[in-house]
């Protein structure tokens, strides 16, 4: 939670020594809000107040990072509850729960599956993040060796599950290295467990299925033997109590700086979901609200494309609209005697038009031209979407060598486009389409002759 | 240690409530929510949301197989469909008169009049009628649904801009509600509010539909724009507190994602699984943002769907 100018002040010897080249303490205070100077050019600043105010300037949710570098994860240090206030900054990873009680060569299979899938969308790679490996065999030995096996399959961050700290130390002798989560600590294993995060640097899940008062209890006795890195595993079993407690735990982390809560959280979707259904709108569900990192009990291409779209949706920076490439983008199977139809390159104008045309049984050519990310009304009123842009789209991209004909097709609102675009690109038939997208398909039917 | 003091929001706004329904027909109220979705630990949830099962007025010709064989020959008729629809567990039925598009058979008033009261006969839930979008075509066909479904409050949609007076003016002479459509943005749709008050509608007769993006189409704009409606509603604005509804069913089943089969990366995964699963994952992530009403077209999803809102309203 960022300090304002006043509460920093209390902080500072009230002196106004003028040895940090402000005049005052109060002026420099409200520099140091600004961030435009940093605390510890004060050189009076007592040690106790040095450390309170750091503590007062952590993120309210702690970023966590697991997994090796290469493809590691991070979690956490949030900032606000709804992403139109600003974004969301760290999208949950989507992970696979492994049995470890199951036969090695299905065990080697998935992984193998897990971690070669990736699925593009808007020129984005989308793919799960990592396994969370459960000891449900309850034996020290066969939990290593499964650990082992994933670890040297898949550069993938790991979730060790195991509340026996003799197999949680048994594993992290063979994967320690990898900064995988351990899962976990309780009320009864937290001192064993939390010695095993401080020796081998990994970050520690902490479990408490039974209220918030609980778990905020363990997790300050957590931080006091000195394991910083934890992320919180609260009951989050149905729909109601997800995102209830979740919400509670976003809004206590900045609305109160309430810090021994201030923790990005795990969820187990699937755990008791009857059906993968269920566990696909849970799973959905802790993606808008508010999950760090989720673990899925089923892999199917079916479930986590949809689950990483929605996760890329909800993690769009609302305040930059995802740009679509400018191209000649082919709809359907079109052919050279296809119509054409131009359009912005701001992403919800692009998906608008495309599913549209999708939808209406022609195969097109989408023709996007580079708007800057605005849509049609938008970008004609700042001058980005002109008769001179959409020339220049139609030459660079070599339109005329994709068709047959020299016919566009214009967004209606952009009517007025027409005389410019016709003496822009000379010899060519400008059609003006209908104003809404929705309307495309019964346009091309009245207009075009397939 | 003292116990963890809740995090809870002191709203002085709330949800209007919206009756559908009533006159011999089964009547439920929509809204009257005082929290954000689903926040039981902060206020209450008087109404929990329903299902819409769309149901159209002719045999719809761009149904993907996997909806076509769930409702089978009861495509062919909407009073036939409306049941169906309702042994699937519809809440409401969405009836969508879509030949009266110029495009679709450019039917009237008086074919609008039998497919309303066809369904009207069939089924005892509240009925939304639903125009073919084209404000003038909308205006013929909703009136004479309206008259059709005199005092049983109807809702009508979709009340644009352009069309809001008549579709106000049938709903007042009638009792029916009105749908307030307007493409995802905030002030467009408090701005078609205050019109439609303005010229005599009750504020409890309105039910906004902020536009539908499904998953990967637009979903974030929807879901944002809906959550900053409810807030707005919520801090005490009265303009935008109205319940909400989303057209999940359309919107998702018209996607690539939903409909195509072959010639998709394998990555996509199954085009069943997959297409339920982009029509429960549009639907929950816009229950969560604060519809009130959400329309759906597959059986397995209204089973999953309702199930998710009987967990999230549930008392305790």
């Amino acid at each position: 939670m960022a300090l304002t100018g006043i509460e920093i002040y209390k902080f500072l010897p009230k002196t106004n020594c003028k040895k940090c080249n402000f005049p005052t303490c109060l002026a420099f205070a409200m520099k140091v809000a600004q961030k435009t100077v940093d605390v510890s050019v004060c050189p009076d600043l007592s040690p106790e107040s040095k450390a309170a105010l750091e503590a007062a300037g952590r993120p309210p949710i702690r970023l966590v990072t697991i997994g090796p570098d290469a493809k590691k994860v991070e979690v956490g240090n949030e900032t606000v509850l709804f992403r139109h206030e600003k974004t969301f900054f760290h999208p949950p990873a989507l992970m696979v729960r492994i049995k470890d009680n199951e036969p090695l060569e299905s065990i080697e299979k998935t992984v193998a599956e897990v971690s070669s899938y990736s699925v593009e969308r808007v020129g984005i790679d989308m793919a799960p993040n990592g396994f969370a490996i459960d000891n449900l065999s309850k034996d020290a030995g066969t939990f290593a060796k499964v650990a082992a096996s994933v670890a040297g399959k898949s550069e993938l961050p790991l979730v060790l599950m195991s509340t026996d700290p003799a197999a949680m130390e048994a594993a992290l002798e063979k994967v320690g290295g990898n900064r995988p989560l351990i899962y976990g600590a309780n009320a009864e294993n937290w001192e064993k467990m939390a010695q095993l995060a401080a020796k081998y640097k990994c970050a520690l899940a902490v479990i408490g299925k039974d209220g918030l008062d609980s778990l905020s209890e363990l997790t300050e006795k957590i931080t006091k033997a000195g394991v910083e890195d934890l992320v919180l595993a609260p009951n989050t079993a149905n729909l109601s109590d997800s995102i209830n407690t979740l919400t509670q735990l976003r809004r206590l982390a900045f609305k109160k700086a309430f810090k021994p809560l201030g923790y990005p959280v795990i969820t187990f979707p699937g755990a008791a979901s009857k059906s993968v259904e269920e566990e696909a709108i849970l799973a959905a569900q802790q993606i808008g609200k508010y999950a760090g990192i989720i673990v899925l009990d089923h892999f199917t291409p079916a479930l986590f494309y949809p689950l990483l779209t929605l996760r890329l949706n909800i993690y769009t920076d609302p305040q930059k609209h995802i740009q679509v490439t400018s191209a000649i983008y082919p709809i359907g199977s079109p052919k050279e005697t296809s119509p054409v139809c131009v359009t912005t390159n701001f992403s919800l104008t692009y998906f608008s038009v495309a599913g549209e045309l999708e939808s209406s049984g022609f195969p097109a050519w989408l023709l996007v031209c580079d708007t800057e990310g605005l849509s049609v009304l938008t970008a004609w009123a700042a001058g980005k979407f002109d008769a001179e842009r959409i020339a220049k789209a139609v030459k660079t991209l070599n339109l005329a060598e994709k068709i047959s004909h020299q016919k566009i097709i214009l967004p209606g609102k952009v009517a007025v486009l027409r005389g410019e675009l016709e003496d822009e690109l000379k010899g060519w038939d400008i059609m003006i389409g209908p104003p809404e997208a929705m309307d495309i398909g019964s346009y091309l039917k009245q207009m075009w002759k397939n | 240690m003292a116990p963890v003091e809740l995090p809870v929001e002191k709203w002085t706004g709330k949800i209007k409530e919206v009756k559908l329904g009533g006159n011999g027909r089964k009547s439920m109220v929509i809204g009257g929510e005082t929290t954000l979705p689903f926040l039981k630990f902060e206020g209450v949830l008087p109404n929990k949301p329903v299902i819409a099962v769309e149901v159209q007025d002719a045999p719809p010709k761009d149904w993907p197989q996997a909806l076509v064989s769930a409702y089978g020959d009861a495509l062919k008729d909407p009073g036939e469909w409306a049941k169906k629809a309702l042994s699937f567990g519809a809440e409401i039925i969405y009836l969508r008169l879509k030949s009266a598009h110029p495009e679709e058979g450019n039917t009237g008033a008086a074919e609008a009049k039998k497919a309303v009261a066809k369904v009207l006969e069939a089924v005892d839930v509240p009925v939304i009628v639903i125009g073919p979008e084209v404000p003038e075509k909308d205006n013929e066909v909703l009136v004479a649904a309206s008259e059709v479904g005199k005092g049983q409050r109807l809702a009508l949609g979709n009340c644009v801009e352009k069309n809001h007076r008549t579709i106000a003016a049938t709903c007042i002479a009638d009792g029916h509600v009105a749908i307030a459509k307007t493409p995802i943005e905030i002030n467009l749709a408090k701005q078609l509010n205050i019109l439609l008050c303005d010229v005599g509608l009750a504020a409890d007769s309105i039910i906004m539909d902020p536009t539908t993006g499904s998953l990967g189409y637009g979903l974030e704009y929807t879901y944002s724009v809906m959550e900053r409606l409810r807030i707005a509603g919520l801090m005490g604005d009265g303009m935008p507190s109205m319940p909400m509804l989303c057209d999940v069913g359309e919107e998702s089943w018209r996607q690539k994602e939903s409909r195509v089969t072959t010639g998709v990366p394998e990555t996509w995964g199954d085009p069943a699984e997959r297409a339920i699963n982009w029509e429960i994952i549009t639907a929950i992530s816009l229950l969560n943002s604060g519809a009130n009403i959400i329309t759906l077209r597959h059986p397995k999803t209204i089973e999953f769907l309702k199930n998710s809102i009987a967990q999230l309203t549930q008392a305790g």
